[in-house]
């Protein structure tokens, strides 16, 4: 730091000593940012985390000021959205905002996740980060999940009554769990308020709790990186990895370029794209519920159509809910049915190139099924097939395959 | 530890110049667009379009109010009295002693056109906002000529229960009460002899 040019600089300074004195302010922002050496080899694939991080701040604005206008209440939540769009001052921009921003959210999200697979970055010792980024993917869906009831228009309405009766599947307590969910014999004012509470309050709270345990779990072992090298092996001197740099400025300057670009897309969609063809916001949704009108097609919203697709692949209710679970529960196992000595796909064979990738063709294919109405049970069973291949033959094919020797140093 | 020792991965910075002109730079693109980006939430929370319906300027029929009378309407969830005034109560506004403010000085208290002895735009009709100025209740008419318990030598006005406030038939507050504002005088303007508009300002005038 330069010396303190004015008077001004220099009461600054004094205030800040001041402060740190009492609250260590300096070394937590060493530890986590100043003197938190983070590989240098870092690519496009590590802006996703950041990302994801820009897009929960947005949600949580945007959220904030949508509840001062929202009424969760059934007779007047249709309502005071369309009160949003239209009379309140910049209110559709705040709105396209916070619905754009989650289909953006889960966007950045998949693709923070595969680079994890790519990269192997749940490998020893980084299972609790993974473990964590999983669990707050799985909050993240049912908080996506009841915001998407709020407008109460048919397609929240219908999505809810399909997603609350999979709860009655469960055997013996089936009924009577789906009638305690919703409050009522039917989806209504009682399950809107609920929603309402847990999507602004209770799950906000946990997923920012989560981000900060991924980040404290993340920031105890250290970044993985795109050729898997601990860097933390090839200290200098003064203890610093040689092959790190600071996360500040060098990682916080790269984030900022790429959030801009970022945001570029971000403001493109929502100013001219908002519903995005019907994928981000269905035409269905702008009519109010009614428990009398089925709508003719109910897909859930893009980022949930692989699971509900492996749901109809299951020629059984519960069968079909409990393959649904599985195929996110199982990636929780993801970091002991990898075997590799080696975690970066660049040192692996072709056997671990052509499985990720071939899983990576079943999700995206099995999330086109999910959104079509005429789907083929064949094709339906086949991804499915695949997609659970990847993880229950994991162990097998990373134990037997010829991996790469993997350099001291990272590369770039 | 030799902490200020450079790292081995990190090259020294060799022109500080260029350097502290792209920060700069960009910390004050990045501050307008955080300005621009912070402005659609703030201006999220001001009155919405229907509020602003609902504020809208009021039309208000006063042919049949008879002198003496206190024709009450609202807008913007104040209660504005409308009062037809007779000559007697127009003579006695022009004697009245012991106020505050007789000549309405205060140019918050009304607009432009109503700064005379009647404080309005016809000399007998009144259009004020009501609410005491003290603390808001809104006071009794009492347009009559006699002695009050508060005033023996009452000419007729408005007497506040709340704080024992009391104005002229003019609106303009006495000498010795709570209240030291004259009752507002909201923006009006006459469609024709029976009607006006509350919240609307007349053509051509402040």
């Amino acid at each position: 730091m330069a010396k303190p040019a004015s008077t001004f600089g220099k009461n600054v300074e004094l205030v800040g000593n001041w402060i740190d004195e009492r609250t260590s302010f300096s070394s937590f922002w060493n530890k986590h940012l100043a003197q938190y050496y983070a590989p240098k080899n870092f690519n496009l694939w590590y802006f996703f985390g950041s990302l994801s991080l820009l897009v929960l701040v947005n949600q949580i604005v945007t959220g904030i000021f949508l509840t001062m206008h929202y009424k969760p209440d059934a007779e007047l939540a249709f309502a005071s959205i369309e009160f949003i769009m239209r009379d309140v001052e910049w209110g559709w921009l705040i709105r396209y905002m916070h619905s754009t921003g989650a289909s953006l959210f889960f966007v950045v999200v998949y693709l923070h996740m595969l680079r994890a697979l790519m990269y192997g970055s749940y490998q020893k010792p980084r299972e609790i980060v993974w473990i964590l980024g999983v669990t707050i993917y799985l909050v993240l869906m049912a908080e996506s999940f009841m915001g998407y009831v709020l407008p109460w228009g048919q397609m929240s309405y219908w999505g809810a009554q399909v997603i609350i009766s999979l709860f009655g599947a469960v055997p013996w307590i089936g009924d009577g769990l789906v009638e305690w969910i919703r409050g009522d014999y039917l989806i209504a004012d009682a399950t809107l308020n609920r929603f309402f509470a847990l999507h602004v309050v209770a799950l906000p709270l946990v997923l920012l709790m989560l981000v900060v345990l991924h980040l404290a779990a993340l920031h105890e072992v250290g970044s993985n990186n795109p050729d898997g090298v601990e860097i933390k092996q090839n200290k200098d001197a003064a203890g610093r990895p040689r092959d790190g740099i600071p996360f500040h400025p060098y990682y916080t300057v790269k984030d900022i370029f790429g959030a801009c670009f970022f945001l570029l897309i971000a403001a493109f969609i929502i100013f001219f794209w908002p519903e995005f063809g019907g994928y981000f916001l269905k035409p269905d949704n702008f009519v109010e519920a009614n428990p009398l009108v089925t709508p003719d097609h109910i897909p859930p919203v893009w980022y949930f159509t692989p699971f509900y697709a492996i749901l109809q692949a299951v020629p059984d209710k519960l069968m079909g809910v409990v393959l649904m679970g599985a195929s996110v529960l199982i990636l929780y196992l993801v970091p002991w049915l990898d075997r590799s000595p080696v975690k970066s796909i660049r040192y692996r064979s072709w056997m671990s190139k052509l499985a990720l990738a071939l899983f990576c063709v079943a999700f995206v294919r099995l999330g086109m099924l999910g959104l079509s109405q005429d789907s083929s049970t064949f094709e339906l069973r086949l991804w499915t097939f695949i997609y659970f291949a990847f993880f229950i033959l994991m162990p097998i094919w990373t134990s037997f395959e010829k991996t790469k020797s993997v350099p001291e140093r990272v590369t770039y | 530890m030799s902490e200020k020792e450079p790292l081995d991965s990190v090259q020294e910075p060799t022109d500080q110049g260029r350097r502290r002109l792209l920060i700069g730079t960009t910390g004050v693109v990045g501050a307008v667009g955080v300005g621009f980006a912070a402005w659609p939430f703030l201006a999220s929370l001001l009155p919405s379009e229907r509020a602003r319906i609902i504020g809208a300027p009021v039309e208000v029929f006063i042919g049949d109010l008879m002198p003496g009378h206190l024709l009450r309407v609202q807008w913007r969830g104040q209660t504005i009295g409308i009062m037809r005034r007779d000559q007697r109560m127009l003579d006695d506004l022009q004697r009245m002693e012991g106020l505050r403010d007789p000549d309405s000085s205060n140019a918050d208290q009304q607009p432009e056109f109503a700064q005379n002895f009647h404080r309005s735009l016809r000399p007998e009709i009144l259009v004020a906002n009501i609410h005491c100025t003290h603390l808001g209740c809104v006071p009794q008419v009492i347009p009559e000529v006699g002695p009050q318990p508060f005033d023996a030598n009452w000419r007729g006005g408005f007497f506040c229960p709340c704080h024992r406030s009391t104005f002229d038939l003019a609106g303009r507050v006495f000498r010795g009460v709570p209240a030291v504002l004259n009752l507002l005088v909201p923006p009006y303007r006459f469609i024709d002899d029976d009607n006006l508009i509350i919240g609307e300002t007349p053509e051509g005038a402040a």
